[in-house]
């Protein structure tokens, strides 16, 4: 009973979607209409970033002045924060493409989650490794226990622990689920990681200084990093729908979740 | 411009290795992981050829 | 047949796993003796000195009881898991989460609860001494708890994997460190002389919200790996 209004519901939605903008978006939803839509939109995102990125790079090397402080080792900023902030960004789409998947049990939501993780695991190893080139000359060492490092690496290792379990379950859908879940406890955590690294970092006193711009940025400088910042969002973009286009071509392989190949491409191939 | 020569904008200040590996390897990583979707969409491509 | 009440069916699950635990008590045993084995490796790496291990000794003595909680959760699902008895406890009318509750709190007084009453002498071993010994104890009353419940999320969620050891303890540790940071920070103020009831209230906090979501987190884990 239930289930026939809320199919008359949905129904009613996509005649109201097609009324209004004449396109039928939920159609898009079906991996095999999201395999050559995604594949449209992959070269506008990379020509974006590269674009972007030429442009913030620009602007960071030479509109950009030297800083009084740090010198020119500031400059790191331009690849650490964009990385930094993508990382998280990225563990919170991908955690709520998790809870999508489990509340509407949904595949293709589970799909688009399992291509954000490696991307994300990449810009926060990157945050970690561009902070440390930055910590070693502002601050005399390799690796500072500051507060927003620490709870990079932590974050990276919940990426690898998410990865590493979906690879670790061969039932895809076993995998899907439990990979989501610990997506979904995981972003919970991420907040409650940055506060008590902060507080562990307040009460051990000397331990470290917090690896921050100085307060006062130029407006070049914050200009060019949110750009960068832009650049690697499209980035991401570009290289999470070619990821899911792989997952959609190899999931077609096993019929799971009890499908035959749907693609009209793959079909065609077979 | 800012740098009076190739060889200051090479050795920012003095802080050159730090700031070229740091950019040097985000644009490794980055390029290696188009390098690697693009590998493995070649390759589930070919698998679904058989 | 009437059906069992919800506190029934809890004192069910608890007294089962208590009764068979106190068949293999090996189990118990390994706990308590794995602690103290590890506690007293510290000392012989890092060398005698009072006011060294003064120092080291609340990061050292919590990170030993969070290994401890690591390597027990194996049991805590598995041979449930592997003699079918889980799977009749997902078909239980009663609902899941308590019945979890039930089993993470037997975890606990397996593995948790003789850590906690072992702690005032290993406190003792590392120069701990008064104010600070109570304050480890109550920061690993807190603690211990709140480690069993977290760690049966990764325990449900690797159930039955190859190579789940392992798997478990990377799953799981990020989630544990905001506990270790406040336990054994309890214990670094109090032996600093700063007051530790900020920190403890903190782990407080983290008992309740694990104690609020960590029981239905385990039940839907449960229910994904045994579909």
């Amino acid at each position: 009973m239930g289930h026939g209004r809320c199919v008359t519901y949905c129904i009613g939605i996509r005649h109201l979607r097609m009324s209004t903008t004449g396109t039928n978006w939920f159609k898009y939803s079906s991996p095999q209409a999201f395999h050559p839509l995604a594949g449209r939109l992959i070269p506008w995102f990379a020509a974006a970033a590269l674009g972007l990125s030429g442009i913030g790079l620009y602007m960071g090397f030479f509109v950009a002045p030297t800083d009084a402080t740090q010198g020119d080792a500031y400059r790191i900023i331009f690849v650490h924060v964009p990385a930094a902030w993508m990382s998280m960004f990225l563990y919170v789409i991908m955690a709520v493409w998790a809870g999508i998947g489990l509340g509407l049990n949904a595949r293709p939501s589970f799909m688009m989650a399992q291509a954000i993780a490696p991307t994300g695991a990449l810009f926060t190893f990157l945050a970690l490794l561009t902070g440390s080139m930055w910590g070693k000359p502002t601050w005399g060492a390799w690796w500072v226990w500051d507060a927003r490092l620490t709870s990079e690496l932590i974050l990276l290792f919940q990426y690898i622990g998410i990865i590493l379990l979906r690879s670790s379950i061969d039932d895809l859908r076993r995998a899907d689920r439990a990979s989501a879940v610990l997506a979904l406890v995981g972003v919970i955590n991420v907040p409650i990681i940055y506060f008590s690294v902060r507080w562990w970092n307040t009460l051990h006193q000397g331990a470290s200084v917090s690896i921050t711009a100085a307060p006062s940025m130029a407006g070049t400088m914050v200009t060019a990093m949110l750009v960068m910042t832009l650049a690697f969002w499209m980035y991401s973009f570009a290289v999470t729908l070619a990821r899911m286009r792989c997952v959609i071509v190899e999931r077609e392989r096993q019929p799971s979740w009890g499908k035959p190949a749907a693609i009209p491409d793959v079909a065609e191939a077979r | 411009m800012q740098w009076g020569s190739l060889a200051e904008f090479v050795a920012m200040g003095g802080y050159g290795l730090y700031v070229w590996i740091s950019f040097g390897a985000t644009a490794l990583c980055m390029g290696g992981e188009v390098f690697v979707v693009w590998r493995r969409s070649a390759a589930a491509a070919s698998r679904n050829e058989l | 047949m009437s059906q069992p009440s919800l506190s029934e069916a809890l004192r069910g699950v608890v007294r089962r796993d208590l009764l068979l635990a106190m068949r293999r008590r090996s189990d118990v045993a390994m706990s308590v003796f794995f602690v103290v084995i590890v506690a007293s490796l510290f000392p012989l790496g890092v060398g005698p000195e009072q006011a060294v291990l003064r120092m080291i000794a609340s990061g050292v003595l919590w990170v030993t009881a969070l290994l401890a909680c690591l390597l027990s959760l194996g049991r805590l699902f598995t041979a449930d898991y592997l003699d079918g008895v889980l799977e009749q406890t997902l078909l239980i009318p009663q609902p899941l989460a308590v019945l979890v509750v039930g089993k993470m709190f037997s975890h606990w007084v397996i593995s948790g609860l003789p850590v906690v009453l072992l702690s005032p002498l290993l406190g003792l071993q590392f120069g701990l001494s008064g104010d600070s010994l109570w304050v480890l104890t109550l920061s690993l009353l807190l603690g211990t708890p709140t480690l069993s419940m977290i760690g049966a999320i990764g325990a449900a969620l690797t159930l039955g994997l190859r190579g789940s050891g392992l798997l478990v303890a990377l799953l799981v540790l990020p989630l544990f460190i905001p506990v270790l940071i406040f336990g054994a920070g309890a214990v670094t103020s109090s032996v600093a002389g700063i007051g530790s009831e900020a920190n403890l209230s903190l782990l407080g906090a983290c008992f309740m919200l694990s104690l609020a979501f960590a029981p239905w987190a385990t039940a839907v884990a449960l229910r994904i790996a045994l579909e």
